[in-house]
């Protein structure tokens, strides 16, 4: 089955037991309605799901600006486009702001290599990645938060910005990678993902 | 060619409190050092890895400065939903005395390009979320209605016998007689499609010329590159999509031109690289005084005065056309009109209005503003004052100004992408405001 059925399943496993971590202080409608994107994406903001991202402390003007590309269908990523159709204006606010309120993920077990992260943290900010998405990479307005982030969806994320698979409600990333090439891209998943 | 340096004493006195005369400093500093000094070792900046020791900084470093506002640099992206109408900040932008600026029209997401047909209809394109929106008034009662949606980035609008043009980004097309079918208006129809798919600057400016062709530009594809001979560049077609020509060459982008009243020559401002450093190069404004043969000379100099460090080996900036003004380093100059009307004062007559969206490649920001550049009897710009300051308020954007036009009565619409709407622009004794 695709993707979307397995975390369907999870999502059902989920549901059944525990409470999503943000139910005590959110409006019960609001809960429910992010209960399903909580069972893929993760209760505690860290998604266990393959080129799922974690989104806990996301910036609320990204997440945002993302939900809106789903309901427009701007961005055609399923489930996502389906789960974001009927989502009013104040609902997608809503449900940013409080992914930006959860925890954010944290590193992987596996420290990485110290000499492979040298040389990508060097490559990375060749590019500058440090300024947009700030030094400690937690993001800032709607430049996203990447420490922290899957590998797998980093690196996804980045091919789909190069290749033009992926549409940009502003075309920044798309100009930003013009001048690199895949190699490049693998070591700035490395870097992003396992920096501390 | 006219640069803020050369303005008048009193222009650079008014100048002085919007923020122009920061575009004025560095300039001069160019003019005595050539290249920027390397720092041997510079202070640490807060929050950024430190330089090994003895290492210069990169060439963009250079000329920034040493405060922790460096480290919030970000392209500056408006929110997706439009701001209220209560939270539009029409009463904290400043303009000449005699001038009221009042709200027009709110609730247009990313509202971008401004054409006004000539039953008073106003439309407005979009550049991020597809759309192309009329704004009608039927006996004081406005409303916005959606024309297009899910188009590939319409920036570019033009109106021409009752035809909307509409330029995405891998192609232009058509809505005739558009004012009779606001309701339900058809899908437009492809007139012309040979055009690159680049998302980079690939959004255009479309204007009619005098001679009843479709003038657009094609933007280069990255932040500076070698282009192809397919961009940086623009391109005019006849109104049926035939005849292509390229008319200019060497132009990173461009979002906005008009041509001059009376000489019939287009104009257009230019947006120039970043990551260069702080204080250069200069964005432009630039005319076209022989298409087919003008190169503006992108990508091998900057700003008009600067070599590339990349490309521009080889060259000298002599070889390209330059700009007839600088506009300030990163100020983003975007849509530009020559004031046609009645209304404003005689002194604002054929002088061109630009709106500046704002530097978001400054750790301080400049622009956010409207200026008017009044020329000389031959097309050479004199003086460039602000018109409307206010924009920027603590480093932050309150609202970003994109493109003009005037309504028949002689008033200017201006649009402002950061909140998703319309404000209108007048001069005289206070008047009944049209905002509803």
């Amino acid at each position: 089955m695709g993707r979307g059925g397995k975390a369907g399943l999870i999502a059902a496993g989920w549901l059944a037991g525990a409470l999503p971590v943000l139910a005590d202080d959110l409006p019960e409608k609001l809960a429910e309605k992010l209960a399903p994107c909580l069972a893929c994406h993760g209760v505690e903001g860290q998604s266990v799901l393959e080129n799922v991202p974690s989104l806990g402390a996301q910036t609320a003007p990204y997440a945002l600006i993302q939900l809106f590309m789903f309901r427009e269908k701007m961005r055609v990523a399923e489930p996502m486009t389906e789960a974001a159709q009927g989502l009013s204006d104040g609902d997608l606010q809503a449900m940013s702001d409080a992914l930006a309120a959860q925890p954010p993920p944290k590193p992987p077990d596996d420290p990485g290599d110290p000499t492979r992260l040298e040389r990508a943290r060097a490559v990375t900010e060749q590019h500058r990645c440090n300024f947009c998405h700030r030094p400690d990479y937690s993001g800032q307005q709607s430049v996203p938060r990447l420490a922290d982030q899957r590998e797998d969806y980093l690196l996804k994320t980045l091919r789909e910005y190069k290749s033009g698979a992926r549409r940009a409600y502003e075309p920044i990333m798309v100009e930003v990678l013009q001048p690199t090439d895949d190699s490049q891209l693998i070591e700035f998943a490395y870097y992003l993902s396992h920096r501390r | 060619m006219k640069t803020l340096l050369s303005c008048s004493r009193t222009v650079l006195l008014a100048a002085l409190a919007s923020g122009l005369v920061a575009a004025i400093g560095p300039v001069a500093a160019q003019q005595q050092t050539k290249a920027p000094a390397v720092n041997p070792s510079p202070a640490p900046v807060p929050g950024l890895p430190a330089q090994a020791p003895g290492a210069s900084p990169p060439s963009w470093a250079q000329g920034r400065p040493d405060t922790p506002e460096v480290a919030n640099i970000a392209p500056v992206v408006p929110p997706p939903i439009p701001a209220a109408v209560d939270k539009l900040p029409v009463a904290k932008l400043k303009l000449p005395t005699g001038f009221q600026i009042e709200v027009f029209a709110a609730g247009l997401s990313d509202a971008r390009s401004l054409r006004v047909d000539d039953k008073s209809n106003v439309y407005v394109s979009t550049r991020r979320i597809g759309r192309v929106y009329a704004i009608t008034d039927k006996a004081g009662k406005k409303e916005v209605k959606t024309l297009a949606t899910e188009l590939n980035s319409p920036n570019g609008i033009a109106l021409h016998a009752g035809t909307l043009y509409i330029a995405e980004i891998n192609k232009i097309s058509k809505v005739d007689n558009i004012a009779s079918q606001l309701d339900s208006p058809p899908k437009p129809t492809v007139i012309y499609d040979d055009l690159p798919s680049d998302a980079p600057h690939g959004w255009k400016f479309l204007t009619v010329g005098p001679d009843n062709k479709l003038y657009f530009n094609i933007g280069a594809p990255c932040n500076v590159c070698m282009p192809s001979d397919r961009h940086a560049q623009i391109r005019r077609i006849n109104l049926d999509g035939s005849g292509m020509e390229v008319v200019a060459k060497g132009i990173r982008q461009i979002v906005g031109m008009d041509w001059h009243p009376t000489q019939k020559v287009l104009y257009f401002t230019e947006n120039q690289r970043d990551w260069l450093s702080e204080d250069q190069p200069n964005d432009k404004l630039n005319r076209l005084l022989h298409p087919g043969k003008d190169n503006f000379g992108f990508p091998y100099c900057g700003g008009g005065d600067i070599p590339d460090p990349q490309f521009g080996w080889g060259h000298s900036c002599q070889e390209f056309t330059p700009p007839v003004a600088q506009l300030g380093p990163h100020t983003a100059p975007l849509g530009m009109r020559f004031y046609t009307g009645k209304m404003f004062p005689a002194q604002y007559r054929n002088a061109a209005f630009i709106a500046r969206h704002g530097a978001w490649n400054k750790s301080k920001k400049i622009g956010g503003d409207v200026v008017v550049a009044k020329l000389n009897p031959d097309g050479t710009v004199r003086s460039i004052e602000p018109f409307i300051t206010g924009f920027i308020v603590d480093n932050n954007y309150i609202g970003r100004p994109v493109d003009m036009e005037w309504l028949k009565d002689g008033s200017m619409l201006l649009s402002d992408d950061y909140n998703g709407a319309v404000y209108r622009i007048t001069y005289g004794p206070q008047r009944v405001s049209m905002s509803r």
